[in-house]
């Protein structure tokens, strides 16, 4: 145990010692990030329609199974697309939020884009989830992912996710990166920064 | 010199590990041995593994008082200890989180939450939140069905419960009681591993 806990240090010590030299290059050319599939890039052509809009008196909110929602994460332009997997009930999904936020008004320019995909549970979409966007007054686009059979999709988003939450992927045309972890502003202007 | 041999070393020691080791380092895979513990249950009694002579494995949940995932699986969790209990699987709840972190997750809570929802099995805290990095619990809920061997308590099946957190009347796929029917037939199990959606664990 100890033996595998220093391996996993030792690696991230050489990791961030690659990381520091790859930097100059520019272009990211960690491991981690994988050419979008061609397949699934080139079967969606138009947005799909949402399994039921959710509204209240001032927001709504399209609800769509994994196979709707996959024309959001495989869009193929030259937007860099910032999907954020949260739940309002999520703690440490709802501290980092306000980071995604920003990052949407700061970046607009940029052609970047955030969508925060909700896991709220149905019941807790009229209750929780629609009082929750317009206190907080949430300006990035909600989706909600309406599909209880996670086994089916947490491995198309990625492979690695073990199906916590919060999880992001970030993706343009030519990159794809997932992360299961929180983020701080910084954090996140970083990961952006490598898809540019 | 010296220096730069050692760091090359660290170097390659690192890259390798880096290859060989899965994202998911630092658990269990299946087939791998499980550890035991010993762990306060809400009765205030230590539980261990061991102590349940009669079990032929367990069905051991990471699970918790605060996360709606948690709470949509209770009365299943509730269900399966009923029915594989005397089967010879009983349920092993632990809760993973800090309560330091998650104030709803504290020692006296679970003690309300096993009293009102009527858990009928062991509800342990993990004290220190020493136990599930070794298994890999990531979220709760988390499930790893062990069977005992003389070798030691083997991971079966790690994942869901099922495939419909939402819904317990829509379940199509019981991952938990098809893998724990499979083992007490003396049979492989078919499905070794799931994902499902859970709250971070938050230690």
């Amino acid at each position: 145990m100890v033996f595998r806990q220093v391996l996993v240090f030792l690696s991230i010590a050489a990791l961030m010692i690659f990381a520091s030299c790859k930097k100059e290059e520019g272009k990211t050319t960690s491991a981690d990030v994988q050419t979008v599939g061609a397949s699934s890039r080139d079967s969606v052509v138009s947005p799909p329609k949402p399994l039921k809009v959710y509204s209240n008196d001032t927001v709504s909110v399209k609800a769509y199974d994994y196979a709707g929602l996959e024309y959001f994460l495989t869009q193929k332009n030259d937007t860099t697309y910032v999907v954020n997997f949260w739940a309002t009930w999520c703690v440490p999904c709802v501290e980092e939020l306000p980071h995604f936020e920003k990052i949407n008004v700061n970046y607009k320019e940029n052609k970047v884009k955030v969508l925060l995909v909700s896991l709220d549970m149905v019941k807790m979409i009229e209750g929780k989830l629609l009082p929750f966007i317009k206190n907080k007054q949430i300006k990035s686009e909600v989706l909600l992912l309406r599909d209880p059979d996670a086994d089916s999709w947490i491995p198309k988003v990625d492979s690695t996710w073990s199906g916590a939450i919060p999880a992001t992927v970030i993706y343009n045309a030519d990159n794809r990166k997932f992360y299961e972890k929180s983020f701080t502003y910084d954090e996140l202007e970083k990961e952006i920064s490598n898809f540019k | 010199m010296k220096k730069v041999k050692f760091l090359t070393l660290l170097l390659i020691v690192g890259v390798l590990a880096a290859f060989t080791i899965s994202p998911a380092a630092g658990g269990y895979n299946v087939g791998d041995t499980a550890t035991d513990f010993s762990l306060k249950n809400v009765d205030g009694k230590m539980v261990s593994l061991k102590d349940m002579k009669n079990a032929k494995g367990y069905i051991v949940v990471f699970t918790c008082n605060h996360c709606p995932y948690a709470q949509a699986y209770e009365d299943r969790i509730v269900a399966l200890n009923n029915k594989y209990k005397a089967l010879g699987y009983p349920v092993v709840a632990i809760n993973p989180n800090n309560p330091e972190k998650q104030k709803e997750d504290s020692f006296a809570n679970m003690q309300k939450r096993a009293k009102d929802k009527k858990f009928t099995f062991p509800y342990l805290l993990d004290e220190g939140q020493k136990i599930f990095p070794q298994y890999g619990a990531t979220k709760t809920p988390h499930v790893y069905i062990l069977q005992k061997t003389s070798k030691g308590n083997v991971v079966k099946y790690i994942g869901a419960i099922d495939d419909n957190y939402e819904d317990a009347k829509a379940v199509k796929q019981k991952y938990v009681e098809n893998a724990v029917d499979a083992l007490i037939k003396g049979k492989e199990v078919t499905v070794k591993e799931t994902k499902a959606i859970g709250c971070s664990i938050k230690a």
